[in-house]
């Protein structure tokens, strides 16, 4: 088949730079949404005072992020005028947890690409379904947990994820299989 | 139950409700269908010549007047229209011994002729799903542009033989110039080529294939790349543009490549078809004339060749109709220029660059909404939906119909 104009190798050169650009662009968008345990210590006083009824402000960063702690059981955090900027900050980082289900899963709906990956992947969906789920078609029943509505994914039934409640096991069959980021777990 | 006709993956597990006569809530849509589907109820066309609002009947008696006086005509789109439209075009073209050609002579016609003549082995999709234990996605990037791809057909989904499915027993591999969302997804298996490397590549495989190291490329990850090949026991490739424009005339080395492979192991091509029937077309056009494109019908005679091609057509022809097409946007920029001071007649459901130009605008019905018909997949299993929506438009099928008894 013949384009138009074969390419030369100089317009091929100027392709692949021009690919790497938009690379290196594509890169730079991909902001973390996340924080790390680390992250939110950083914005901590740091001084294990223990009034948050934690030994360490380490410990209360991850009881932050597993959200079994709200930010303002750290009083001098609160109280202090020196920690105002910190204070700022992690409410910051930490406003798109908030938005967080029950068991830590977060969907971007702007990021969804729609594509089922997850719908397929996730095992409670196959198990309640084995006939449409599991094999690629779009879910009928209310039993499973993800679906495509609307061209994004949502999640009903949390209740039945692997993650739900004090057993939980860390699955991570959504997150894992999702091409844009869509889903995530704090 | 509606089927969904934004890409050749033809979904038919859609589930529509409808109400005051628009969409209210669908499910098992993906992303790109959901906005093809919206597309229904934005800039929709109205009948028109020369930019002025006219009736059905009288755009419809100018396109046949245009198309009658016309000396060497040229029909080209078809991709996203219906197989039944796309029967009653070819008959057009013969009828007023027009050229005719679609989309896949830009796209994947080279690789598609190779498909429907068997020199390439193929299968369905559904077999894929069923007993594929490694799927390839060279120059392609399914999550795009197929976003349903991957979870219902290639890797995701457990099928017959492949009960554990992604977790175990199925590999996706991504060769593309860029790191795409797909190739994210398979991120182990990810080959970077150049851009208009994939003919060394190849090489590169032949030469690891036949136990030799590759001259090209790292070739700790070409071994590597040649041993999961070796290992696998049904393969599917699915090669996208990136590909094809890629290799042009280098096709050969891919045939080599599957011809190769095939001694080792079992692997079959699909290529990845973007309007949602080009391959019916392919199809139809194989049947009726032999070739899969670029057919002229001048003088009775069925001459086939490069200078039937849209793009040296739209140089040579003094009148054209596109339907379900919008070449000018989508082809090159001196073909479009070409195509754009042609008195051109378009069909087409939504405003395009391509309707802004026409010289009569014919507005049809959406195909999979507001149309029924018959469709071929990528694979080419022949799929037929009916309408969800009631419409006052007439089909594709019905407008062509209709040129033809005025002329």
């Amino acid at each position: 088949m013949a384009l138009e104009e074969p390419f030369d190798s100089r317009t091929m050169k100027r392709f692949a730079q021009a690919i790497n650009i938009i690379d290196s662009y594509l890169s730079q968008i991909e902001v973390l949404v996340m924080v790390g345990a680390m992250e939110i210590y950083m914005l901590l006083p740091k001084t294990n005072c223990k009034k948050c009824g934690l030994p360490t402000c380490m410990a209360f960063a991850v009881g932050l992020l597993g959200r079994e702690k709200k930010i303002d059981e750290c009083t001098p955090l609160i109280e202090e005028k020196k920690y105002e900027a910190k204070l700022k900050k992690l409410r910051e980082v930490m406003a798109p947890l908030e938005n967080a289900s029950e068991t830590g899963l977060i969907i971007h709906p702007e990021k969804c690409f729609g594509c089922g990956n997850c719908v397929v992947a996730c095992p409670v969906n196959v198990a309640a379904e084995p006939t449409r789920s599991a094999v690629g078609l779009g879910p009928e029943s209310e039993k499973v947990i993800l679906r495509v509505e609307d061209g994004v994914v949502v999640a009903n039934n949390l209740k039945e994820c692997r993650r739900f409640g004090p057993n939980k096991t860390l699955c991570n069959a959504c997150t894992a299989t999702c091409p844009s980021k869509a889903i995530e777990f704090v | 139950m509606a089927t969904c006709t934004g890409c050749s993956l033809l979904c038919e597990d859609i589930e529509a409700a409808l109400e005051n006569g628009a969409l209210s809530h669908v499910k098992n849509l993906c992303r790109k269908g959901h906005g093809h589907f919206q597309a229904a109820f934005t800039e929709r066309t109205v009948p028109m010549i020369d930019g002025q609002q006219v009736d059905l009947d009288r755009a419809i008696a100018k396109a046949a007047e245009i198309l009658r006086n016309a000396r060497s005509p040229l029909l080209y789109g078809w991709s996203n229209s219906t197989l039944e439209a796309q029967a009653a075009g070819i008959k057009l073209a013969e009828k007023l011994g027009a050229t005719i050609d679609d989309t896949s002579s830009f796209c994947q016609g080279i690789l598609m002729e190779r498909i429907l003549s068997g020199k390439i082995p193929t299968c369905t999709l559904d077999d894929v799903r069923n007993y594929a234990d490694t799927s390839i996605f060279w120059g392609s990037d399914p999550s795009s542009s197929h976003p349903r791809h991957l979870s219902r057909f290639s890797y995701y989904p457990r099928g017959e033989k492949r009960q554990k499915s992604y977790e175990e027993e199925r590999t996706c591999i991504a060769v593309d110039v860029r790191k795409s969302a797909t190739a994210k997804l398979c991120s182990n298996y990810y080959f970077r080529v150049a851009p208009g490397g994939d003919g060394e590549f190849l090489e590169a495989i032949l030469a690891v294939l036949d136990g030799k190291i590759p001259r090209v490329g790292d070739k700790k990850k070409m071994i590597e790349f040649g041993s999961i090949l070796k290992k696998t026991e049904w393969g599917a490739i699915f090669p996208g543009l990136g590909m094809i424009y890629s290799l042009q005339d280098k096709m050969e080395l891919f045939e080599r490549l599957l011809a190769k492979l095939n001694e080792i192991t079992t692997f079959k091509v699909i290529p990845m078809v973007g309007h949602y029937n080009m391959r019916g077309f392919n199809e139809l056009m194989r049947e009726k004339t032999g070739f899969i494109n670029r057919v002229s019908f001048k003088g009775g005679a069925r001459a086939h060749g490069p200078e039937h091609s849209v793009v040296a057509a739209a140089r040579t022809c003094d009148a054209a109709l596109v339907i379900g097409s919008d070449p000018l946007s989508a082809l090159p920029f001196g073909t479009a220029r070409a195509l754009a001071r042609l008195p051109l007649i378009a069909i087409d459901p939504r405003r395009s660059m391509t309707t802004d130009a026409a010289k009569v605008v014919i507005p049809s019905a959406l195909s999979g909404l507001e149309a029924g018909g018959t469709a071929a997949r990528m694979d080419g299993v022949r799929i037929k939906f009916e309408p969800i929506i009631d419409t006052q438009l007439l089909s594709d099928e019905q407008i062509i119909t209709r040129i033809m008894e005025a002329i």
